[in-house]
């Protein structure tokens, strides 16, 4: 394999397509055997059986539309820390270890905290939460969180007059997350938020989803949900929160100055600088939804940017 | 035997071409095209288009350097599957995916630049398409060649279409980009001449030693 003939390419891919086929064909042949003899036992394989008991409080969000299937949610994800493929996540999520951890939450605070996430989730006592999710590629879903809002942690450290951003920091760990091997990427993932942003009500830190604790390719065990944003800016697997001073370097702006910015508001007036923001494919959904300012959220979360200019601040 | 010999290869082009849109049904049937069948469809489609359009331009730069005449014919082959695989690209987008929902399209277009290049592509490649019998062949003469020159502006269309899509990791479409830039570059004469004088080098020597072995053959060529 020194020497990559060009003429070679094609039938590289071809063959790829073959194998998966002909798999297909084996896999077919095996699940026609399975179905068969699991129907002598009266039960159908379940995948992995998360959701065969996932449990949400309502069907539909506050406008009206139904929850997106457990399965697409767990199946459909952007975690470069493991791959760039959202279908493959799951399975190189699958062991990947989540207990125990630790997140520190520090910075310009008068009392620096070290929790572990059964400490958070004994102490602020997550509840459900119904939100749309925006993906900046342009699909969305709709995901009953299981949450409590970052204010009341933030406010339990007492923040310093100084303090004018929340920093988070995602997990570095090479070792476990094969994708975060590839040095493409300015790992590990970095977010924030402007501190009047960290202490709304409707930003929440997630550990569950469907009534459940999360599964590892959605976050686990602790991960930023901010609804009104593109989801990018919801990071994952959470190791330290940081109040600072300056505007933090996120990951995608180090990734891409140009292409994203801090604040990444949902906002289908300003688009992505190669691909328009204007509508979005609900995962499940065969039309598309035109999308709405602030995801949605405008009402609660508008005021937050009044006077800004949202093309300029993108 | 004989026809595995003369057409062998067009039907297993034939064949490799086809199976990615065969895996493409099965999935489909099977309900394995992700949670987001539409956008699977697309990356699908896409990905083949290129890389039969890609394997159309490799052709002649694999018969300069091997010499072996059999693979030219596979260049309408791939080329025409390309065009098949690319107008369900186009159709995914425009009837599945928007619906012909011309105003949204319309606005769309204008913030995708990577869209109108993509269509670009799909323009460019539609006469190619036509004209791919040996009738239009016959009929536009010296020009025919001249139309078709336009593949390589197709692919370079297509290159860029992709590179604009991608959403961070621009390797894959840089690599691809690195080939189409060397199978071009191997098209100009002066290239060609340089990567074929090793074969031809080692085709005269050939020549010249089995003469030598059997003297006899210049008695009885």
């Amino acid at each position: 394999m020194d020497k990559i003939h060009p003429s070679e390419i094609t039938p590289e891919r071809l063959y790829f397509s073959r194998r998966k086929f002909l798999a297909g064909l084996g896999l077919f042949a095996a699940s026609t055997v399975i179905t068969s003899a699991c129907k002598l036992g009266g039960k159908e394989p379940g995948p992995g059986g998360f959701c065969d008991s996932a449990q949400a409080g309502a069907t539909t969000d506050e406008l009206g539309a139904g929850l997106t299937a457990c399965n697409d949610i767990i199946n459909y994800n952007n975690y470069y820390e493991f791959t760039l493929e959202k279908t493959g996540v799951a399975e190189l999520a699958r062991d990947f270890k989540t207990s125990p951890w630790t997140v520190e939450v520090g910075g310009l605070v008068k009392n620096p905290r070290s929790l572990t996430v059964d400490e958070l989730i004994r102490k602020y006592a997550p509840e459900e939460r119904i939100y749309r999710l925006r993906c900046v590629e342009a699909w969305s879903m709709v995901i009953p969180w299981l949450g409590f809002p970052l204010g009341k942690l933030l406010k339990d450290v007492v923040p310093d007059a100084k303090a004018k951003y929340v920093r988070f920091t995602g997990v570095h760990d090479p070792k476990n997350m094969p994708g975060q091997q590839d040095r493409y990427f300015p790992w590990p993932y970095i977010e924030g938020l402007r501190l009047d942003e960290a202490m709304h009500d409707l930003s929440i830190l997630a550990t569950g989803l469907y009534g459940k604790p999360l599964p590892v390719q959605d976050g686990a065990p602790i991960r930023l949900v901010v609804p009104w944003k593109y989801g990018f800016k919801s990071i994952k697997d959470i190791v330290r929160i940081d109040l600072v001073e300056d505007m933090p370097d996120s990951f995608w702006m180090s990734a891409s100055p140009n292409e994203y910015g801090f604040y990444a508001n949902v906002n289908p007036e300003v688009p992505h600088p190669r691909w328009s923001q204007s509508s979005e494919r609900r995962i499940g959904e065969a039309s598309r939804r035109p999308t709405l300012p602030f995801n949605g959220y405008g009402e609660q979360v508008a005021a937050l940017y009044a006077g800004m200019d949202l093309r300029k601040f993108f | 035997m004989r026809f595995i010999r003369t057409h062998g290869l067009a039907v297993l082009a034939h064949l490799l071409a086809l199976l990615p849109l065969m895996v493409l049904l099965w999935d489909f049937a099977q309900g394995q095209l992700t949670a987001n069948p539409i956008r699977e469809v697309q990356l699908r489609t896409g990905k083949q288009a290129l890389l039969l359009l890609m394997a159309s331009l490799a052709c002649r730069p694999f018969y300069i350097i091997t010499g072996i005449r059999q693979v030219l014919p596979l260049r309408r082959i791939s080329g025409l599957y390309a065009f098949l695989y690319v107008s369900l690209h186009f159709l995914n987008f425009l009837v599945v995916d928007y619906r012909f929902d011309f105003p949204l399209i319309r606005e769309d277009l204008f913030e995708k630049r990577y869209a109108v290049v993509g269509f670009a592509a799909f323009l460019v490649l539609l006469p190619l398409a036509v004209t791919a019998t040996a009738g239009w062949m016959r009929r536009l003469g010296k020009n025919w060649k001249r139309l078709h020159r336009l593949v390589y502006l197709a692919a370079v269309l297509a290159i860029v279409h992709f590179l604009w899509q991608t959403k961070i990791d621009f390797r894959r479409p840089l690599v691809y980009g690195a080939i189409l830039v060397l199978l071009l570059v191997i098209r100009i004469p002066a290239v060609s001449e340089a990567v074929s004088r090793p074969r031809r080098w080692l085709a005269k020597r050939q020549r010249g030693r089995s003469a030598e072995a059997r003297p006899e053959s210049r008695f009885y060529p």
